[in-house]
């Protein structure tokens, strides 16, 4: 199938080939759970069970709390042995109501509500309901609710539904291992989605760098009878085709406009294990309570993909994976381009955890900044046209409102312009800085306002009341004089 | 040691700006070993003088404004703005014109600006201007051909009193070809005559001409301009549109009348075209950032190049060009900025998709 070209972007050193061919195992049950209410983009759950109560497995822990929210399930049978303020896997460390659950080792499943009778034929509203239902939410990193992403149809006309399969980080490989050893599900589940969302074509978008991915997917999908089709699209190597937005426009031809959905030209992108959690929430009824996690990186003794029960501590995934063979230079959350550095092995792997790695200071290639010599690389690679080197002289004088008209809103952060850097400047340290400074301004410019807007509405009261007084009093005297005008 | 950012990414492409550098300086060492061949114990020190000038100039003014002197000289930055400066020089120009370029290239030029990155013009080129404008005699007193080892070259000892200033035997003087024939059109005499007694056109392209230190091979520049394109450290816009404009203007204006102007090939194989080219007009630091920039930039300096050589009253302008048009950095810049993902020219959110829901 015919692909466009998008603009810029990197060849970073890959190295899938430490976990790449390593099958997915699963980890052994551990100790102890520790279910953050907290794991994806909206509000937190609200908790359901007690202290001391006797959960199953795939039980309901946390109901989502509003319309932009999920629900948490316990990963297996146990009891629940606290809830408390524990570190949460974000870099700033800073606790949240974590529930804990000590399993009895027996994984016996609560009442589920059973597989949901030919899906297909069923109103998409039904499937919606049971993705939220079982807490599904975005896989690939960003963690947004999978129910709320499945409404679009009923907002936006939509005719495509692209599974992302590009994993464009480097290292990561738990997509790639999912493709290859469930191929079946991931399809099915892109088209129960497709259904769900109203759109007759399901396109499986996989980078040309997973050829037995390709391989199997195209299996899986040749003998697919009826509506909504479903194709496999390889897409070229190139860092970062897993972008949303850029993978549409690779696959479709299709720009999306600035600070818009890829729904507003047609399109739903979700990623390869959403789909497969979904297939399990609608053909078994299963909540989402795992997730397969690549760990991987120099540090790590024998990196692997693993299907870890969510709020697993870090640790015990590590153990699992022989340890450290040399003290890391870096601990991340997720892929060493757009991931997260790790406050600390204590933290639990969460429903957007797709990667643990343990870098050593050789991968990390870091070196002091030195001046920009205005190469013009960052330029020149920046997939979404911005001068990095100007937003970033601008941010570094404090000129936050130049930055933002040369579109440091519009930059992702995908660290392309940071890679490349021959001076080693950290161009998105100072993006992300810039980002949230200007988010704080415009918040503290809107409760400007809002004190404007009230202290004129108490100027005009006190205003008017004075003005009412006046002619009341203006009145009672006209009263007072009335009677002697009469008189004369 | 910088404090440690938080944001990522946690890998790094395995560039730094020492081997960027490093990849600049060994693409441009063929032309230079072949110009000290071609031109002699002169030339090698003087190209000595002027790169230790500028690396020491370097250090003065590091430790002056309390930088860390070994850490920033070891970017190499200094020893290829000296490299550049000593291939501009007449190859028998005396010591002193290499030790004061250094300076007014070092300390005037760049840390005068803030260092590495900061200057706005070419250093290496602020010099050759500046010194062509104050000793105009010096700076455009050739030698043709007189290689090394060669009976007609100069002996060692002999070189250094050439380096000292002390004079130059005699009858060694020459002409550069694109000097001879503007001498020649001042004379009267016709542009298409005076060309035809320059070199050959092979002696012109692999450089057997008299000319600057380094700049007389066009051949082998081209061959460090192929290393660099080669590396990435450059790309095709700049030397292309450069020389592609000032082939085509010049081509066009020897067919409207060749008594007056010399044609494309011409320019191209003579002066600093080549080096400019691949190696002064693609400095970093000066030029426009994105592509579309480089274009433009390129075509500005071939196009000045041609009305300085043609009409000015020097022979070569190849360095009047690139200052003018480092000048117009900023604003290429301004106006060359890509277009911002789902978004149009003028920085508006692309429309959204106007079809029935």
């Amino acid at each position: 199938m015919k692909t466009f070209r998008i603009r810029g972007g990197i060849h970073p050193d890959y190295k899938k080939e430490l976990a790449s061919e390593q099958a997915i195992e699963a980890l052994p049950l551990p100790e102890r759970l520790y279910i953050p209410l907290q794991q994806h983009i909206g509000a937190m759950g609200d908790v359901v069970v007690a202290v001391g109560e006797r959960v199953g497995k795939g039980q309901l822990l946390a109901r989502s709390y509003g319309a932009f929210s999920a629900a948490q399930h316990a990963p297996t049978s146990g009891v629940v042995v606290e809830i408390t303020s524990l570190p949460a896997p974000h870099p700033s460390g800073l606790p949240q109501t974590t529930v804990v659950i000590e399993p009895d080792g027996e994984e016996a499943w609560a009442d589920l509500p059973g597989a949901l009778a030919d899906p297909f034929a069923a109103p998409p509203e039904a499937i919606r309901a049971r993705v939220a239902e079982c807490g599904i939410v975005g896989m690939g990193g960003a963690a947004f609710p999978a129910a709320v992403k499945l409404d679009l149809g009923l907002r936006y006309p939509l005719d495509t539904l692209i599974i992302n399969g590009a994993e464009c980080e480097p290292y990561l490989t738990c997509d790639d291992r999912i493709m290859r050893e469930r191929a079946d599900e991931v399809a099915d589940g892109g088209r129960l989605m497709a259904h769900a969302l109203g759109v007759d074509k399901v396109l499986i978008a996989i980078e040309e760098n997973k050829p037995q991915a390709i391989e199997r997917m195209r299996e899986a999908t040749a003998s697919v009878q009826g509506r909504p089709g479903v194709a496999v699209v390889p897409v070229p190597v190139q860092y970062p085709m897993g972008s949303e937005r850029h993978l549409v426009l690779a696959v479709t031809g299709r720009e999306t406009p600035a600070r818009k959905l890829t729904a507003e030209v047609g399109v739903v992108v979700n990623n390869v294990a959403t789909a497969r959690a979904v297939h399990q929430a609608i053909r078994h009824g299963r909540p989402l309570t795992a997730r397969v996690v690549t760990v991987s990186g120099g540090a790590i003794r024998q990196p692997k993909n693993v299907e870890v029960p969510i709020g697993t501590r870090i640790a015990d995934v590590v153990a699992f994976c022989g340890g450290f063979s040399s003290e890391p230079a870096r601990l991340v959350n997720g892929g060493p381009m757009m991931g997260q550095p790790l406050p600390g092995l204590e933290v639990p792997i969460v429903k957007g955890s797709s990667g643990v790695l343990a870098l050593t200071a050789a991968e990390l290639h870091a070196a002091a900044p030195n001046p920009c010599i205005r190469c013009g690389n960052c330029v020149s690679i920046c997939p979404c046209g911005l001068v990095p080197v100007e937003m970033a002289a601008n941010i570094r004088h404090d000129k936050l409102d130049v930055a933002e008209r040369l579109g440091v809103g519009d930059c992702m952060s995908c660290g392309s312009c940071s890679w490349v850097c021959p001076s080693h400047i950290p161009l998105v340290q100072f993006f992300n800085f810039a980002k949230g400074a200007l988010a704080a301004e415009q918040r503290e410019a809107r409760k400007q306002e809002q004190i404007r807007v009230r202290a004129e509405a108490r100027t005009a009261r006190l205003d008017r009341e004075a003005a009412e007084r006046k002619a009341a009093m203006a009145a009672r005297k006209a009263a007072a004089a009335k009677p002697n005008e009469v008189r004369a | 040691m910088s404090p440690t950012p938080i944001s990522g990414p946690f890998t790094h492409a395995s560039s730094s700006v020492s081997r960027t550098m490093a990849t600049v300086l060994v693409a441009l060492a063929p032309a230079v070993l072949f110009n000290f061949w071609l031109f002699g114990w002169p030339a090698i020190f003087l190209f000595i003088v002027t790169v230790g000038a500028c690396v020491g100039f370097e250090a003065l003014c590091l430790w002056w404004s309390d930088r860390p002197v070994a850490a920033v000289l070891g970017d190499g930055s200094a020893v290829l703005t000296g490299m550049l400066l000593a291939m501009s020089l007449p190859p028998w120009a005396p010591w002193w014109l290499g030790a004061l370029g250094g300076l007014i290239a070092i300390a005037l030029a760049k840390h005068a600006y803030g260092g590495l990155g900061r200057n706005l013009f070419n250093p290496a080129m602020v010099a050759r201007v500046a010194l062509l404008v104050s000793f105009p005699v010096i700076m455009t007193a050739w030698v043709g051909p007189k290689s090394l080892f060669s009976a007609s070259a100069p002996g060692f000892m002999e070189s250094l009193g050439i380096l000292a200033g002390a004079g130059w035997p005699d009858a060694v003087a020459s002409a550069s070809p694109l000097g001879f024939v503007k001498t020649e059109l001042s004379r009267g005499i016709a542009v298409s005559q005076s060309v035809a007694q320059a070199p050959a056109w092979s002696d012109l392209f692999f450089g057997l001409r008299a000319g600057s230190l380094g700049e007389t091979s066009a051949f082998l520049i081209l061959l460090g301009g192929g290393l660099l394109l080669w590396r990435r450290v450059i790309s095709w816009h700049t030397p292309v549109a450069l020389m592609g404009t000032l082939f085509v203007v010049a081509s066009l204006a020897e067919a409207a009348n060749p008594q007056r102007f010399s044609g494309g090939l011409f320019h191209l194989l003579n002066g600093a075209t080549f080096l400019g080219a691949f190696f002064i007009a693609t400095d970093y630091v000066t030029s426009p950032v994105s592509k579309k920039g480089q274009l433009v930039f390129g075509a500005g300096c071939g196009l000045l190049t041609w009305v300085i050589r043609t009409f000015a009253g020097y022979p070569e302008g190849m360095a009047f060009a690139v200052l003018l048009m480092n000048s117009l950095t900023p604003i290429i810049d301004q106006y060359t900025r890509p277009r911002v993902f789902g978004r149009d020219r003028r920085g508006a959110a692309l429309a959204v998709r106007q079809e029935a829901a």
